[in-house]
């Protein structure tokens, strides 16, 4: 099994041998960046189909079911009315930048796939701040939506960008935030350690993050920062369709539309990556004799389990007002976050003196409790709310 | 079960949710929607989409008289009419001109109506079909009389009760103008004085009359 487990590795190994010493560092990068745009590009299309099946049964309808079998060459017909349709640049638009941002979009968020260890020894490349390194190029989102929304000079543009930059800078915070407790109590930057800090196990079951209290509550706010971050419902102000159109993709059409959309994917499977590695024990496997599953296999498991949370919640979660949205960032779960790094370092300082499930309810409770009162605090002010059509 | 700590609502959302995506795979009652093109829904009975002519037995029948008072109330003046020069009688027996040319272009209709309100002839309807997609966006959506001309047959299938009560007034407007006839061919016997060329015209006025009247109280009817 071990070869199974290996097989991508010793694939690139054996088409390395061909290549001469001085390029073989050149060869790896080449490789990787293949396999990686091959994988993750799949990936989009397959979310996209599965995804609108998805909201469809959500919504008690078949969802698209037309192109090929059950609808599933779908992506493929979008791909085709995408590429050939007509891009157009609005006369007043700033060329360059207009021509730019989608460009800016994409390219960082395939570099932060590089550091993402999809299997055992199968990381594009070792970084010892791997996490710092993706966090940063991360970032660069913001600057492509603001590049989008300024440049197609449009008010509904701009809005949609000021609301993306407003949004994006916001939950930045909550989501570099929840993943402090994993980088103190594995005592590393680096993703691959993460990972190996996760391997080991107790009872037979995984010693992942979220299976102790500051885990679970760091994955639980590490997921909604994510979904905010990749702009997608419930927290896709930034395009809210109803109140500004499409919000700073108004003026795109055609490749460049496409490639937004893709951008945002990616930007959502990576984020999702870097979730599963942090707390979902990366690509261990849950329970011991599992063990003999690939770990590339573990990996893509958990991560479509979390592509299809995404989409649940897409399908549940009306969008939120503006006000909501910043007020919920930085009232309600910046808060949680910072007391989930005091919570993880009680774990850490009492793992010496109590036993493990005192230890476990006490940090959970502190926690919990801490949440309940912070949420009947901030609903104080407000009467409760009557639905006149509802219930 | 009502549970209340904080996000409650959030978390039986989730559950709503999750019970419909596994529902709509069990429970086929479950689904909102039909799979048009193979499966149609039957139309209301008062559904419009374009209008359509109206003939007796064939199209020799139609019931147009190129009156072209649908051509003139017509908001989005899509209707085109060019009278014949040939006469046809019409169901109460009078000579009227006949139509040579009856288009509609259906890209500028807009359903409202009005067309089959005003005729007094009871010959321009409301059809129901609504697959009226074309390639081209020009010629094909132009319906010519040929394409609009349909059976009686066929409005009593898409609009029963308005074809019944057409038929209703159009029989009584029949029988009132063949009374009328006998009784004046049993005048113009009786006093056997030369015949008057006014009959006829005054004849036709009143027809006419008794038709806008049979519409005006089926407006109010409907
Ligand atoms: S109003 Fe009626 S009879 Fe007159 S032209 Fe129109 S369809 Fe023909
Ligand atoms: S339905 Fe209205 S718009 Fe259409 S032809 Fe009749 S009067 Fe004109």
């Amino acid at each position: 099994m071990n070869s199974l487990d290996q097989i991508f590795v010793t694939l690139k190994q054996w088409l390395l041998s061909y290549v001469p010493t001085d390029f073989q560092p050149v060869g790896s990068a080449l490789l990787s960046i293949v396999a990686i745009i091959a994988v993750f590009g799949t990936a989009f299309a397959l979310t996209t189909i599965l995804e609108r099946k998805g909201l469809g049964r959500i919504q008690n309808r078949p969802g698209p079911n037309r192109v090929g079998p059950c609808g599933f060459l779908q992506p493929m017909a979008d791909a085709v009315k995408m590429l050939t349709k007509e891009d157009i640049v609005p006369y007043a638009a700033d060329k360059v930048l207009h021509y730019l941002a989608p460009i800016v979009l994409t390219v960082p968020i395939w570099l932060a796939f590089a550091v993402l260890p999809f299997g055992r020894n199968m990381s594009a490349i070792e970084l010892d701040a791997s996490i710092v390194f993706f966090f940063a190029v991360g970032s660069a989102s913001e600057l492509a939506v603001f590049m989008a929304g300024w440049s197609s000079h449009n008010k509904y543009s701009l809005i949609g960008a000021m609301r993306g930059i407003a949004q994006m800078i916001s939950y930045e915070v909550p989501l570099v935030l929840s993943t402090v407790p994993v980088l103190m109590l594995s005592g590393t930057l680096n993703l691959n350690e993460i990972v190996n800090a996760q391997s080991g196990f107790s009872f037979g079951v995984g010693q992942w993050n979220v299976f102790t209290p500051w885990g679970a509550a760091g994955f639980l706010l590490f997921m909604i920062a994510a979904t905010a971050e990749s702009n997608r419902a419930p927290f896709d102000l930034p395009e809210g369709e109803s109140e500004i159109i499409a919000g700073f993709l108004t003026e795109y059409s055609g490749f460049k539309y496409a490639l937004f959309f893709l951008g945002e994917y990616l930007g959502l499977f990576a984020v999702t990556g870097l979730a599963v590695t942090l707390f979902l024990g990366g690509w261990n496997a849950p329970l011991a004799f599992l063990n003999v599953v690939p770990s590339w296999l573990w990996f893509f498991a958990k991560f479509g389990a979390l592509i299809a949370v995404f989409i649940w919640a897409r399908g549940t979660v009306p969008r939120l007002r503006f006000d909501q949205l910043l007020n919920f960032a930085w009232k309600f779960i910046v808060p949680l976050t910072l007391v989930n790094i005091a919570v993880a370092g009680i774990w850490y300082f009492s793992s010496d003196h109590l036993a493990y499930a005192v230890r476990w309810l006490i940090c959970a409770g502190i926690f919990l409790g801490f949440y309940e009162l912070l949420g009947r605090f901030l609903s104080l002010k407000r009467a409760p709310r009557t639905y006149r059509y509802a219930e | 079960m009502k549970f209340n700590f904080q996000g409650a609502g959030i978390v039986r959302g989730f559950v709503e949710t999750a019970r419909n995506f596994l529902g709509s795979y069990y429970d086929p009652e479950r689904l909102t929607t039909v799979e048009y093109p193979e499966r149609k829904l039957a139309l209301p009975e008062n559904v419009r989409t374009v209008p359509f002519l109206v003939y007796d037995h064939d199209m020799s029948g139609l019931r147009c008289t190129a009156c072209k008072i649908c051509e003139q109330e017509c908001p989005a003046a899509c209707i085109k009419i060019i009278k014949d020069t040939v006469k046809k009688s019409d169901y109460l027996g009078k000579s009227q001109f006949q139509p040579q040319v009856f288009d509609i272009d259906i890209a500028v209709c807009m359903s409202c109506g009005i067309c089959a309100e005003v005729c007094p002839f009871d010959s321009i309807k409301m059809d129901q079909v609504y697959e009226l997609a074309t390639q081209d966006r020009f010629a094909p959506l132009i319906l010519h009389k040929e394409q609009l001309g349909k059976s009686n047959a066929y409005f009593h299938a898409i609009h029963p009760t308005d074809a019944v009560e057409t038929d209703s007034l159009r029989d009584e407007a029949k029988r009132k103008a063949e009374t009328k006839a006998a009784a004046d061919a049993a005048a113009k016997a009786a006093a056997a004085v030369k015949p008057k060329p006014e009959i006829s015209t005054t004849a036709n006025s009143q027809s006419v009359g008794t038709s806008a009247t049979a519409n005006v109280e089926k407006a109010v009817a409907t």
